[in-house]
């Protein structure tokens, strides 16, 4: 296999890692009015991810950084064409960090309230502008013949996309329910379990209509294999929060979120950003990689690093493993 | 006004800003690893209370680095797509490598440290925060060696058929001798704003709160931060001073900028003050030092250090027509800022030391007003050090190879980059006022009590509350 394939799959690993991840810290967050009906309840769901969140962020870090590095092209192109959603992004972004840090350093009510909108917001945000971002990527976009960006914002904000943007929203909605029933005790359990199986209903349409639309616009045998596996993961994930049984009901949501990123990266291959004009605008992971010199190198960094990275975040999740409930809150 | 001005402003407006968190994220992180250190060397509470306690403001503090971190990563690709792509074959590189070597250890290590009191043992939770803290101080170098490729490009060939920048020689990169002295330099400067931090804090306990239980760790404190600040005072002029004779050597323009040395002099004389003409080619009054500055330039009294003027000449010979020049005033005034600023804070030190001789009590309104104004000063040494040395660059974004304005993105509208760079100052100036504020609240509310944990064990009750929760 090419150094170019290798790095395309090792960004396609990356961002799969992000939105399984950070995926569920999404769905915590939109799920803490719905979910936490008293300050005390918000704070258990928030502790749920709070000693994680930052390390999950990092793969966004870590695969934006890995695309500049590999494919400068790709980065320079799709940071500087999708320019206002990844603005949103990055403001959301900055708002929901600070407030997991901020909104329990005072005890005023309109405080935490604040706080605990900027925790919504911004998990909404990305929740929704990720799917948009990653379908028109594979949808393509119109590309002039020196790869820059000549559409607007509307061309962005197409059918198509929109429901990739619904998909993911629901996906990470229920996600974060099925994470949140297996991390907490008592009534948040019950009522994250029972509200998992009614979101994933509502995902499972979406995730199988948006798949299935994005198969109509490209495919492959793969991509077709991947999708077909990851309505079935959501589907047996459902089944098991049914009958909460919350470890394979997450590892349902996980995987199935996995396999449909894995999805819309199998279908790309080998394109990296398509254009909707002239096919001499498209990027490919051919056209938009660094030479074999800088591929090489970041080859063996990610050949030594990623295990120990995957080694020690994994053992954190082990620490933290303990379910959480309202008892456990201390007073400040 | 054009897009690529707004662009200029939102990188200076934000890198700035985010460096306002990281210096105090890199030197803080390591000083509350030593205080947590000293506690399980000695079983002296007294650190226990200063881990926790600065250990809050460092946190206070880390979220906001980490948060303005992530824009600066989407920046490049989002306003300088050209720079992207002429330089991402090797500039790429050492930001992948910082996410990938040291964000996730910071990131993932302080989590483990903020929720792990009870949760890990205690060798291990201490092991946590020093790998946070390595984790942190490596992220900087690893920028640094991607900022100093502009500075100095190095390792790298021009391919004649795609007009770009490509990697040769990676070690060369990672070895490149700016990045080499820069690195330390900004250690040292990041070492200097969280001494201070440490020392203002517990001075104004020891002045304002002297007859609390505690005065003992806040005396503590103020010496321990005294030392770290007259310790990498010292850093600071050591890595500055051969960072100056490696710029007079790669980047001489920077150099005859900082001086406002028009003509090229041997031996050169050190400008204490000078005053150019309004169009910023020849200078109206100077006060000087003789030999000065070709000893700072070359280490040698009567070397010689080259003029704006000859170097401007020599480079439109050799680069075509056009301005090599900085904005003088920009980079003559920042350079001094950034020195000044910076030796105030290591004058201050040395009177909260000499204040505290003998097992003295400080009482002075003048020495509190001081060492309260001492975590601004090297902040301010900071920014005014970025400024310069990314001023003193233009009009290159690349030295030599590309120039600023050919760097930024084509695909974006002036629209676009305003909508940008209004909403990332109006969300940065109120997180500011927020952060300022907390920091305040938690500085004034002291060390904490502590009580020693009952040892972890995890049969034990299930209904037992966390020993820290968000």
């Amino acid at each position: 296999m090419d150094l170019t394939t290798i790095w395309f799959l090792l960004i396609a690993v990356l961002f799969t890692g992000y939105f399984i991840l950070e995926g569920f810290d999404f769905g915590v967050g939109m799920l803490l009015p719905v979910l936490g009906r008293d300050d005390r309840e918000r704070r258990v769901l928030i502790n749920t991810i709070g000693p994680v969140w930052d390390g999950n962020e990092v793969w966004l870090i870590t695969a934006g950084g890995a695309m500049f590095a590999a494919f400068p092209e790709w980065y320079a192109t799709l940071f500087s064409g999708f320019y206002l959603p990844l603005l949103l992004i990055l403001l959301a972004l900055i708002v929901r960090g600070v407030a997991f840090e901020y909104r329990h350093k005072r005890p005023e009510a309109s405080w935490k309230r604040r706080w605990d909108a900027a925790i919504v917001v911004g998990s909404l945000l990305p929740a929704i502008l990720w799917g948009v971002a990653f379908a028109n990527i594979l949808r393509g976009v119109p590309l002039d013949a020196d790869h820059e960006y000549v559409g607007g914002l509307l061309d962005l904000l197409n059918p198509y996309a929109l429901l990739g943007g619904a998909t993911t929203l629901a996906l990470f909605l229920t996600h974060g329910a099925v994470f949140l029933a297996l991390k907490t005790t008592g009534d948040i359990r019950e009522r994250a379990g029972a509200l998992a199986v009614r979101l994933g209903v509502g995902a499972a349409v979406l995730a199988v209509g948006f798949l299935s639309w994005t198969l109509s616009i490209r495919s492959s045998a793969a991509a077709v294999v991947l999708a077909v596996g990851a309505a079935l993961a959501l589907l047996g994930g459902l089944a098991a929060a049914r009958v909460r049984r919350e470890g394979w009901a997450f590892t349902g949501t996980a995987v199935a979120i996995g396999l449909a990123v894995a999805t819309l990266f199998a279908a790309l291959f080998p394109n990296v950003l398509p254009s909707t004009l002239d096919t001499a605008g498209t990027l490919t992971a051919t056209n938009a990689a660094s030479t074999p010199y800088t591929l090489k190198i970041m080859t063996w960094v990610a050949v030594i690093f990623t295990p120990i990275v995957l080694a020690y975040q994994g053992w954190t999740y082990w620490v933290f493993r303990k379910r959480i409930g309202v008892a456990n809150i201390p007073q400040h | 006004m054009d897009a690529l001005d707004v662009a200029r402003w939102q990188f200076g407006v934000t890198t700035v800003y985010h460096f306002l968190f990281v210096p105090l994220t890199i030197g803080l992180s390591v000083l509350v690893a030593i205080l947590q250190t000293m506690w399980h060397r000695t079983g002296n509470e007294r650190y226990l209370k200063l881990t926790k306690f600065y250990g809050k403001l460092f946190l206070i503090n880390f979220a906001m680095g980490v948060v303005t971190g992530i824009v600066q990563e989407f920046q490049f690709g989002m306003n300088w797509s050209d720079y992207s792509r002429f330089v991402g074959d090797i500039f790429g590189a050492p930001l992948a490598i910082e996410a990938l070597v040291a964000f996730f250890l910071e990131s993932t290590f302080i989590g483990l440290w903020i929720f792990g009191w009870d949760r890990l043992p205690k060798r291990a939770h201490l092991a946590s925060i020093w790998a946070a803290a390595i984790g942190t101080n490596l992220s900087a170098y690893f920028i640094l060696a991607a900022n100093s490729f502009m500075q100095n490009p190095v390792g790298y060939r021009i391919n004649p058929d795609s007009g770009r920048a490509e990697l040769t020689d990676f070690p060369a990169v990672l070895t490149n001798k700016v990045a080499l002295i820069t690195f330390p330099h900004t250690l040292a400067g990041s070492f200097l704003v969280a001494g201070s931090l440490v020392v203002a804090v517990g001075l104004y306990h020891v002045i304002r709160n002297r007859d609390s239980a505690d005065t003992g760790a806040y005396r503590f404190a103020t010496k321990f931060g005294s030392w770290v600040v007259l310790v990498a005072s010292a850093a600071v002029l050591f890595t500055g001073d051969i960072q100056g004779k490696i710029m007079t050597d790669v980047q001489p323009m920077k150099m005859a900028a900082a001086e406002g040395l028009y003509t090229t002099e041997s031996p050169a004389s050190f400008s204490v003050l000078t005053i150019g003409s309004l169009d910023g080619s020849r200078e109206v009054f100077a006060l000087k030092i003789p030999y000065l500055l070709s000893y700072l330039g070359t280490g040698d009294p009567n070397g010689t250090v080259h003029g704006i003027n000859d170097l401007q000449a020599q480079y439109a010979t050799q680069y075509g027509a056009g301005s090599y020049t900085p904005i003088i005033p920009v980079t003559y005034w920042s350079f001094r800022f950034m020195i000044a600023f910076g030796m105030a804070a290591g004058a201050i030190a040395l009177l909260v030391l000499w204040s505290q001789r003998k097992g003295r009590t400080p009482s002075s309104k003048w020495l509190l007003r001081a060492g309260l104004a001492m975590p601004v000063l090297p902040l301010l040494a900071n920014s005014f050090g970025w400024i310069f040395t990314e001023m003193g660059r233009q009009p290159w974004i690349v030295f030599g190879e590309m120039l600023t304005r050919n760097g930024v993105s084509r695909s974006v509208s002036l629209a676009e980059v305003l909508t940008s760079f209004t909403a990332f100052t109006l969300i940065y100036a109120t997180l500011a006022v927020i952060e300022v504020k907390l920091l305040l609240r938690y500085a004034k509310a002291g060390v904490p009590d502590v009580n020693e944990q009952p040892p972890t064990d995890d049969t034990d009750d299930a209904e037992r509350p966390l020993a820290f929760a968000y």
